[in-house]
């Protein structure tokens, strides 16, 4: 037993044999569902987010040192696989970004009921979707207009 | 009557309650801090990437020139430091929740990667600033 909420899954049997409980429900039983499915995104956006700073620090660092270290985040970040994982922080950026405020609405104490988890929980999808493409719409435009 | 009631309800000494000190030892403030730094970054989220839009074409002089306006330099500054806070409070929950072993030694990982990386950020923006 190497943690204490092993004990918890020990059990006696009818007929005296000791057996260890099944674990459940979990996850591969659970029908994913908005709240559930919104809710871990979060979270795994939070991290995607947290291992982009890096570029962040990066590209300030690179600015703060030089044309030279300037031109090569410039030229990393424009190249086919560097666009995508902008792109990907910028949709876990977005998402996080509005996620957040939907939890700092539900803090407050307004928006706990089913219909309304649910309405925010699409809301908060859409407003991702549509805001991801209009930074990258606008982004593109300028960056291949000129 | 009712004031009796919800008196004995609480089941903790009025002066550990005056400390705020739940079972993590550190009462409401992780929980705090980590809405204030996300309110924070609410409208400077939005400030950055409507800057990096208007940067893409910048060279780094361009750049340099951007970051060295006051208003541009604080804003950033903010940024990074708001972020990195609340980055850090962010991932100790997660390691809080699924880090079993070493979780001392990630958790000293991730205040120091968030304190270096907010460092590099801000010697970057005060180099260029000045």
């Amino acid at each position: 037993m190497k943690d204490i909420r092993d004990a918890q899954y020990v059990a006696h049997r009818s007929d005296g044999a000791i057996v260890r409980r099944p674990m459940s429900p979990h996850l591969q039983v659970y029908r994913p569902q908005i709240t559930s499915v919104l809710s871990i995104l979060n979270r795994a956006t939070s991290v995607a987010i947290s291992a982009g700073t890096g570029l962040l620090v990066w590209w300030l660092v690179a600015a703060a040192s030089g044309p030279k270290a300037f031109a090569t985040v410039q030229h990393v970040i424009a190249n086919p696989i560097g666009l995508l994982v902008l792109f990907g922080w910028t949709v876990s950026l977005v998402y996080h970004f509005y996620a957040g405020i939907r939890h700092l609405v539900w803090d407050s104490g307004r928006g706990f009921s089913l219909p309304a988890t649910h309405r925010s929980g699409w809301a908060t999808v859409a407003a991702t979707v549509v805001t991801t493409l209009l930074i990258w719409a606008i982004g593109l435009s300028l960056w291949l207009g000129a | 009557m009712n004031d009796e009631s919800a008196r004995v309800r609480v089941m903790r000494s009025q002066l550990g309650r005056a400390r705020g000190l739940g079972s993590a030892k550190s009462g409401v403030e992780h929980w705090w801090v980590e809405r204030v730094t996300a309110i924070a970054l609410v409208p400077l989220t939005i400030w950055f990437v409507v800057s990096v839009l208007t940067l893409l074409h910048a060279d780094q002089a361009a750049v340099v020139h951007w970051a060295s306006r006051p208003v541009n330099t604080v804003l950033l500054l903010a940024t990074v430091i708001m972020t990195f806070h609340h980055m850090q409070l962010g991932l100790q929950v997660v390691i809080d929740d699924y880090v079993k072993k070493s979780h001392l030694a990630t958790t000293l990982l991730n205040k120091a990667a968030a304190l270096l990386l907010g460092l590099f950020s801000i010697v970057a923006i005060l180099k260029m600033a000045f």
